[in-house]
């Protein structure tokens, strides 16, 4: 029963940042019908970028304190906002009105060309660097259940950030832009809605929490490397889909019910190896008997 | 108010529109008729800045706006009604109206707004909760409308409103457009392949065929017009 909950949290803490990571492709394919493959790299430069933050805020701020992780991580965020904008901008933009299969394969160019470019040797070289501890760590007993600090991070985390974009979306005017947007792009700028800035805000938005996603998921890593990205990356990507392309709180379920059920099969002797092996047969098995998802709709083709 | 000159439109290869001339003066309703094909959508689509024309301007009080992006003739006060309605069938009511009011930052002037809407769609306030693709055809017509209204245009632009509507709605619409036209002061575009309904409420018609215009005049001459009447009105 303890190993039970034991698991269970961990599983969370992990689903939980993939939550997060699937978010932004599940908004970028609402708004723009596209997979940005080039999401997961933007995670690992958020988390590089707070690598190399941490030392720079050590000598204003104590090192581990709460306001330093805080303030490291939000300025790593608003980093990964402004690489993501620019993203859209150069890369996808001028290809929007082009079929999608164009924008796919620029998007893993793009992907391709971060992850390649950052392992140069002039820039974050391929070696696995060991990622500061913005927080102390600390192992909490519940009886015989132990609870780890960072774990308490990533949930609570998590938790404000998903509450935030549901706020955002659902009670905000630039978010309910955002869903007009979706729904139909030329409807929206008849409204006077400028497309392209809606575009820039969820690109930076997906972005900014992509970028957390990469911090928590490092705290947890034994280190960073500019390859990190793609393993959540894909995983994400598959609880997206899990959870309805283009659905936000199917993108959250997906996360933490990939996260919780990887976690689980992992921890069964035999099937630890086999994490990636599941996680490609829940979403096949998704895709036969709900196509849409957990929580999408069957999609009706707009006329 | 509105003048558009020698407009020229391309899909590809092919030509919508051959060079289309038309004017709106302030106030006026005036409609654009013709067959299915003839390149009415085209056309309000060129004005409104959906689409980029070939060749030709297109003048609003004055001012160029051919080559401007739809968001941005929006804040000029001209407002497009687009064929087929395209409500967010995503979003509720309200939050279509909302969104028709999306460069609105005065919340008491969106209040008011509101409020007009529904005085004159007053169905519209029964479902304001709901969603808006479950409403039926007329209502999302209606909402379409009140949508449109509520960026307070001057001039509006409405792309065959009676199209897939009961004949019983057909009539409420037109009467509020009307209404629209009278107590708001707000000058009408209005596409019809309904030309008897149209040719009724408007003071000016232009008649378009493949892509050009092939008659103007009033709209009571146009309906004596015998080109008009067996072509359009059904003999
Ligand atoms: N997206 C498009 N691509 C190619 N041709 C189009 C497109 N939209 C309209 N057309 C063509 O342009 C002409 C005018 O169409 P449209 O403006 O929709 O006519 P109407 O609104 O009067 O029925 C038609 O011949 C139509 O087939
Ligand atoms: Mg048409």
């Amino acid at each position: 029963m303890e190993l039970f909950f034991q698991q269970l949290i961990n599983g969370l803490a992990l689903g939980a940042i993939y939550a997060l990571i699937a978010l932004g492709y599940t908004m970028v394919y609402g708004v723009l019908r596209f997979i940005n493959f080039a999401h997961s790299d933007v995670l690992m430069l958020g988390a590089f970028a707070a690598y190399f933050l941490a030392p720079g805020i050590a000598k204003v701020l104590p090192p581990h304190s709460f306001a330093s992780a805080l303030l490291i991580t939000i300025l790593a965020a608003a980093i990964c906002a402004i690489i993501g904008i620019l993203i859209e901008r150069l890369a996808y933009r001028p290809l929007r009105n082009r079929p999608k299969l164009t924008v796919l394969i620029t998007a893993i160019g793009v992907s391709l060309f971060i992850e390649f470019t950052c392992q140069h040797k002039a820039v974050f070289r391929s070696e696995t660097r060991r990622f500061p501890e913005l927080l102390p760590i600390n192992d909490y007993h519940f009886g015989g259940l132990v609870v780890n600090s960072n774990d308490i991070v990533v949930l609570v985390t998590t938790i404000i950030l998903l509450a935030a974009m549901w706020f955002i979306v659902q009670h905000t005017k630039t978010g309910t832009a955002m869903r007009a947007v979706a729904f139909n792009m030329q409807a929206a700028s008849l409204m006077g809605i400028d497309v392209n800035r809606i575009v820039s805000f969820t690109f930076g938005l997906g972005s900014a929490l992509a970028a957390i996603a990469g911090i928590l998921y490092a705290m947890k890593a034994p280190g960073i490397d500019p390859l990190m990205g793609i393993q959540p990356g894909l995983r994400a990507f598959i609880a997206a889909v899990l959870g309805g392309i283009g659905n936000l709180p199917g993108a959250a379920l997906g996360g933490i019910v990939l996260g919780v059920v990887e976690t689980f099969a992992g921890g069964i002797p035999g099937l630890s190896n086999y994490r990636d092996g599941i996680a490609f047969a829940m979403l096949i098995g998704i895709l036969i008997f709900r196509p849409a998802g957990l929580l999408g709709k069957a999609t009706v083709e707009k006329v | 108010m509105l003048e558009v000159k020698n407009l020229v439109v391309n899909y590809g290869a092919i030509s919508a529109l051959h060079g289309i001339s038309l004017q709106v003066e302030q106030g006026d309703i005036v409609t654009l008729i013709g067959g299915n094909g003839a390149g009415k959508t085209t056309t309000l689509r060129a004005i409104s800045g959906l689409l980029k024309p070939k060749s030709g301007e297109v003048i609003y009080h004055g001012q160029n706006i051919t080559r401007l992006p739809a968001h941005k003739i929006v804040a000029a006060g001209l407002s497009h009604v687009p064929e087929g309605r395209m409500v967010f069938a995503n979003l509720t009511v309200l939050e279509n109206l909302k969104m028709g009011a999306y460069l609105q930052k005065d919340k008491a002037v969106v209040a008011n707004e509101m409020d007009y809407v529904f005085s004159i769609f007053p169905r519209l306030k029964e479902r304001e909760k709901q969603i808006s693709g479950t409403l039926s055809g007329g209502e999302q017509q209606m909402l379409a409308i009140g949508r449109a209204l509520m960026g307070k245009p001057k001039f509006l632009m409405l792309d065959e409103p009676s199209l897939g509507i009961a004949p019983l709605l057909v009539k409420t619409i037109f009467e509020k457009i009307g209404e629209i036209n009278r107590e708001r002061g707000i000058t009408i575009l209005l596409v019809e392949q309904n030309a008897n309904l149209a040719l009724e409420i408007s003071r000016y018609g232009y008649v378009l065929e493949t892509g050009k215009i092939i008659l103007q005049d009033d709209s009571t001459a146009l309906r004596q017009n015998p080109k008009v009447k067996s072509a359009y009105l059904g003999g």
